[in-house]
């Protein structure tokens, strides 16, 4: 239909509906359970499927209604649904036309097993109006098999995945880079080349987080021996020399500063938040340190998001070892380190993560901004080096 | 479908759709695929939709909301009705609009 004088087309994701003010929280990011059908080694969060001590913590239908009326109440647009597998819910359905008609947009986040010809029917009638975000872990049964631990996992994804493209539901594909896959890495960019909505290579995860819960040292070992190297990190981060260039340059241009003191340098808890499957909101998926999560069972989204997130902002490092390094150090960029690796890694907000370091090192070193023997936070002219390497002056 | 706008009918939004007020802007999301060209399209109207679209509340004719709209801006009913005949037209085609009764 053509435009007209009174009605506006309007693309979200394009333009900010806001344009005077901005709403307290644009998406909010709920996990609906931490249970999961697959059993992936790498996972910082699953639990088994028919854990019913933990199905029966969960928020209940009604509770989560609740907090969508009040998401919606405050402006946000969209909510993401993620687990565990969120399809694993028998309310999803219910949960997803809530939130659908509240108005709010749908982000999925899923691995596609449980995706059933009646709610890819589902998606297709009463569209997410986001694109479905699908982590495929394998292109053969062998491989797929071997990461989610599952038998028939390989046939489930694929058919849920075939639904999708059958139905014309858009969606993406990520990955992640694990020792039985990563030589499928060509082939699944290949095939990911040719679904209908991919319009950049897809991404992966590979340095693969700890239990966010600390709740096994087990896992955790197995997780740490299964991360690439940091010069693996490095080979796979520049297998196109030229696009990790560009992309590093217009990044580093931006994002590159000692953080200093403050622990929050990055937008957590600032328009958006993320409850847990039992009613704690926390600032970003993977900080659950007690001293940073909210419980919305016994206050409210809005109590949250305009008194508890903004003190937390406001909270300082005072590991001497993080104020050496981490606050001094302009690699932030290039760095994943934050409050929430700190808590997986060490159960705390500010130690520095060696690993984590180590990877920012390489590809600073790689890209000319320091030599073998610096580290970031020993650079005096760090804006020097910065404006040298993307050809932008810092602002 | 039907799209031809009576007058002496009644108009509700569509169950099709939700409205939300955004800084006093009202925008209209797509519940059902089909609505918009893509699949992520949302629509918000100008202000004189947005005048009209507040009063098709289910209960009021087409008549009642121009009379409505006259007294309030002091401008001729004729060119007010053409407005909101133009308004739902394009509302019906867009499926955002149903007739409540007619």
């Amino acid at each position: 239909m053509t435009e007209s004088a009174y009605v506006e087309k309007l693309r979200a994701d394009k333009v900010s509906l806001w344009k005077q003010t901005r709403p307290l929280i644009s998406r909010l990011d709920i996990e609906l359970t931490e249970r999961c059908n697959n059993n992936c080694a790498h996972c910082y969060i699953n639990l088994p499927a028919d854990d019913k001590a933990a199905q029966a913590r969960e928020l209940t239908t009604k509770d989560i209604q609740n907090v969508l009326l009040e998401v919606s109440s405050l402006g946000a647009m969209s909510v993401r649904f993620t687990g565990g597998e969120p399809l694993l819910r028998d309310d999803f359905e219910a949960l997803y036309l809530f939130a659908r008609r509240l108005g709010l947009k749908v982000l999925l986040f899923t691995n596609a097993t449980l995706i059933t010809p009646h709610m890819a029917d589902l998606l297709a009638r009463v569209p997410p109006l986001e694109k479905i975000e699908v982590t495929v872990y394998g292109m053969a049964r062998e491989s797929y098999d071997a990461v989610s631990r599952k038998a028939g996992s390989f046939e489930a994804a694929w058919r849920g995945i075939r639904l999708l493209l059958d139905r014309q539901i858009p969606f993406i594909v990520k990955g992640a880079l694990l020792p039985p896959n990563k030589d499928e890495m060509e082939q699944f960019e290949e095939w990911a080349t040719t679904t209908p909505w991919m319009d950049k290579p897809p991404s992966y995860s590979m340095l693969f987080d700890l239990r966010t819960r600390r709740d096994s040292e087990a896992k955790n070992r197995h997780v740490r021996s299964i991360r690439p190297s940091p010069e693996q990190v490095l080979g796979i981060l520049t297998r196109r020399p030229e696009a990790y260039l560009k992309s590093t340059k217009e990044f580093c241009s931006k994002f590159m500063s000692p953080p200093g003191g403050l622990l929050f340098s990055c937008g957590s808890g600032h328009g958006g938040a993320c409850l847990d499957a039992y009613g704690k909101l926390q600032p970003c998926m993977l900080l659950r340190h007690p001293d940073t999560v909210y419980d919305l069972k016994t206050g409210s989204l809005k109590d949250a998001l305009t008194r508890f997130f903004p003190a937390l902002r406001e909270m300082k490092a005072t590991n001497p070892d993080y104020l050496a390094r981490c606050a001094r150090c302009f690699l932030k960029g290039l760095c994943e380190q934050c409050p929430a690796k700190s808590w997986t890694e060490h159960g705390t907000l500010d130690t520095p993560v060696e690993y984590l370091c180590e990877v920012a090192h390489a590809q600073a070193r790689y890209v000319g901004m320091l030599s073998e023997s610096e580290h970031g936070w020993e650079v005096e002219d760090w804006r020097e080096r910065l404006r040298r390497f993307s050809g932008k002056e810092k602002d | 479908m039907e799209t031809e706008v009576r007058m002496g009918s009644v108009y509700a939004p569509s169950e099709d759709v939700v409205a939300r007020e955004i800084e006093g802007e009202i925008i209209i999301v797509p519940l059902v695929a089909g609505i918009g060209d893509m699949e992520d399209e949302l629509f918000t109207l100008n202000e004189t939709g947005k005048n009209i679209w507040g009063r098709l509340d289910g209960k009021k004719t087409l008549n009642a909301v121009v009379a409505e709209l006259a007294g309030e801006y002091g401008a001729p009913a004729t060119e007010i009705a053409k407005d909101v005949s133009g308004f739902v037209s394009e509302l019906l085609k867009r499926r955002m609009l149903v007739a409540v009764s007619g």
